[in-house]
């Protein structure tokens, strides 16, 4: 007799009540994986598709091919930046709870990718970001100040309040604007590279996406695009673990990792310890040399984990266990940054203590200088004159008929 | 003055503006080596190198992703979908990204792009190469859609479309490729080289976007057309013996309303006319613009004479397209209303 088919969705190990188990994922010891000359032929790297490139080890020690890339200065500047979009988060999550905006979204655990990354970056470089990469602002020198009046809507929003809260938007600071669906900056990303490469041109790009939306086929597209034109891209996974409430076993399937998706386009695909400063800011920075050397595109999955919710609208312990941040073998990422420095001696307690403190300060100085100039149900706002504009270069008579029509 | 296809007129086009502007880079299935399929691109990427006329994957949401990027980062990228049926994998990166970057970015990042698709049917193409979607691009705001309808026209809106700064939908309606086509389908096939329209001046001319023409001028009634259409309300009027007024409106977004306007108020009668599917097709909302500007100078109800509401057949081809004897109908019953 012929088995019945078997239909088969996957689950993650555990849901809400069970006991928060991560010994499926392994993680390789820090300082364990090697680093690959930057010419090297991808297909020789194949296995960096499946381990975890990490510096930082559990004693907070540096070690390995990896690191020794940054100054003492560089790196007390790093939990700097890490520090302030924590206390930025946690300021502006709040100020969603009082009504002051319509939505938030965090990066609780995941504050050392898109920090450290732009770190390696030069200026001129261009990020095509998602939702959750405001440390390419932060790091990059963006004042908060505008990034609040954004997120308030207010009448100092660089963007005249026609966006959702932190979908930003700075050329100059290589930040392209958000978007708010999903993977459709990833090929853009590549587009934006082949075209500084068409150009003659030294910028490159970098593309972001989340481990849920690898499933859309702009990501196909991008990887297919990237790959033929060897474009000066670096195309990065930040894998957290969680697509809203879905685990990563569904984008992923049966899959490996999602690095190894690269392997089929011959595109070097590294994975990293995202929670691990040093090791993101390592691995960026050699895949930003492949690109800036006409060697092509690099695939980084960026292993982290989602510690807050998706975003203000999700309540994250409908679907998976209260504990399980606390679980996550790869640990806080401005912790373990912190006890490294502590061990280099540039650092201590009662100093992480102070900036802490003063970084409390700024960002809520930063604040009231935003909500001076109004939050989205009070204060001032953009104009209703602003809802017509933009839509063209040159406003085109129906518009014009519509905007007086609202009689303004 | 040299007479060209509409083909020719396209290529010259990009020609001009390739020449003209560095930043100009043309794209597409087919596009680079071999010239595209209905050679639009032909002889570009010898005359301007791989930099600048490739081939690409068959991924339309890469090509119009990819020029998003591109226009982002400064060049003004002119992509080729090989048909406009096949657009629909690159809706999404025109509806929501090209469409709205300039908005979202409060002019931070624009959006210079032109996406050219051969549209349209009378070709036996089937329902995958036939289509007219024109309306899918006029309902979103930030696009802008051109419909050509003759080699004169194409050159010209194309370098304008080109040159303007923000992304525009480029609609060749591909049964006029080769020829004038007024839906006779059982005649001899014509030429532009017989067409005044085919006289294509060399070098660089500019036919505004938002402008339509008067193709013919009357006094009892007005025809809405675009594209292949023209042609065909242009035969149904003459064979009719109706003192129609035809306008080509060349651009459906932004639309040039003045000139409908001033016809239906003098001619007091309206027939609109499209290949695609009726129902809340763009003649919708030309019915809707002319009962609300033009109510109490209208004599009869407007009508329109479209493609049914089924998908392109292909055996039926004739009897899906809106030939000269249904358009001359609704021009004798509007009459006659």
């Amino acid at each position: 007799m012929t088995e019945a088919l078997r239909f088969h969705v996957p689950e993650p190990e555990v849901r809400p009540g069970g006991t928060p188990d991560f010994s499926n994922v392994p993680i390789p010891k820090a300082g364990s994986v090697p680093r690959p000359p930057i010419d090297v032929d991808p297909s020789e790297i194949r296995d960096l598709a499946f381990s975890i490139i990490r510096v930082l080890n559990r004693a907070g020690e540096a070690i390995g091919p990896w690191s020794g890339l940054l100054p003492d200065e560089e790196l007390l500047e790093g939990l700097r930046h890490m520090m302030t979009l924590r206390a930025f988060d946690a300021r502006m999550q709040m100020a969603q709870r009082q009504g002051k905006t319509s939505f938030y979204m965090q990066h609780l655990g995941e504050e050392a990718v898109s920090c450290a990354f732009r770190k390696a970056l030069e200026p001129g470089d261009m990020n095509f970001p998602t939702y959750r990469q405001a440390g390419l602002l932060i790091a990059g020198g963006y004042p908060m100040v505008a990034m609040m009046n954004q997120i308030y809507s207010n009448e100092a929003d660089p963007l005249r309040g026609r966006q959702l809260p932190i979908m930003y938007s700075s050329k100059a600071h290589g930040f392209f604007s958000i978007s708010g669906n999903l993977a459709t900056q990833y090929v853009q990303a590549v587009g934006w590279a082949m075209a500084s490469a068409i150009s003659g041109d030294t910028r490159i790009a970098a593309g972001w996406i989340g481990d849920g939306s690898t499933a859309e086929s702009d990501f196909h597209s991008a990887l297919v695009f990237a790959s033929t034109y060897k474009a000066p891209v670096i195309l990065n996974v930040v894998n957290n673990q969680w697509a809203i409430s879905t685990f990563q076993g569904i984008a992923r399937g049966g899959a490996g990792t999602f690095a190894a998706r690269g392997l089929g386009f011959g595109i070097p695909a590294l994975r990293v310890d995202g929670n691990d400063y040093l090791a993101v800011h390592a691995v960026a920075r050699w895949a930003a040399e492949r690109a800036r050397r006409n060697l092509g595109p690099t695939l980084i999955e960026h292993v982290t984990y989602r510690a807050g919710a998706h975003s203000t609208s999700d309540d994250p312990s409908a679907y998976r266990p209260k504990e399980e941040s606390a679980a996550w073998p790869l640990g806080d990422p401005i912790i373990r940054l912190k006890n490294h420095l502590i061990r280099r001696g540039v650092w201590s307690e009662e100093r992480h203590a102070q900036a802490e403190a003063e970084i409390l300060d700024s960002v809520i100085a930063a604040q009231r200088e935003a909500e001076k100039h109004g939050t989205l149900h009070s204060g001032n706002k953009p104009s209703v004159r602003d809802m017509f504009e933009g839509v063209y270069a040159e406003m085109p008579p129906h518009l014009r008929r519509q905007r007086q029509k609202a009689g303004v | 003055m040299p007479r060209k296809t509409m083909i020719e007129a396209i290529r010259d086009a990009m020609d001009v503006a390739m020449e003209r502007d560095e930043k100009v880079v043309v794209f597409g299935e087919d596009v680079g080596f071999f010239g595209g399929v209905f050679r639009c691109t032909q002889g570009l990427q010898q005359k301007y190198g791989k930099n600048r006329c490739f081939d690409t994957p068959i991924s339309e949401s890469g090509i119009v992703g990819t020029a998003i990027g591109m226009a982002a980062y400064g060049l003004r990228p002119c992509v080729e979908i090989q048909f406009a049926d096949y657009m629909y994998p690159a809706y999404d990166q025109l509806t929501q990204e090209a469409a709205r970057i300039r908005y979202r970015s409060n002019g931070d990042f624009t959006c210079p792009i032109v996406v050219r698709m051969p549209t349209g049917g009378g070709i036996f193409g089937g329902q995958t190469h036939s289509q007219s979607p024109e309306a899918l691009f006029t309902h979103v705001s930030g696009l802008k859609t051109v419909v050509p309808s003759n080699p004169y026209d194409a050159k010209g809106l194309l370098i304008a479309a080109i040159e303007d700064p923000d992304p525009v939908i480029f609609l060749e309606p591909k049964r006029l490729y080769n020829g004038p086509f007024d839906g006779h389908y059982e005649r001899p096939v014509t030429s532009w080289s017989k067409h005044e329209l085919g006289e294509v001046p060399d070098g660089h001319y500019i036919v505004p976007l938002g402008q339509a023409i008067l193709r013919r001028t009357g006094a009892a009634i007005t025809v809405l057309a675009y594209g292949t259409m023209v042609h065909v309300a242009l035969a149904a009027a003459e064979e009719m013996g109706i003192d129609a007024e035809v306008i080509d409106l060349r651009t459906l977004l932004p639309l040039d309303l003045d000139a409908i306007v001033t016809s239906v108020k003098k001619t007091g009668r309206c027939v609109v006319v499209h290949e695609a599917t009726l129902t809340s097709g763009f003649g919708a909302e030309l019915a809707a613009l002319v009962q609300e500007h033009c109510f109490y100078h209208l004599e009869a109800p407007v009508a329109r004479v479209t493609g049914w509401d089924t998908p392109y057949p292909h055996a039926q081809e004739w009897d899906y397209f809106p030939g000269p004897a249904r358009v001359g109908r609704a021009l004798v019953e509007t009459m006659e209303a």
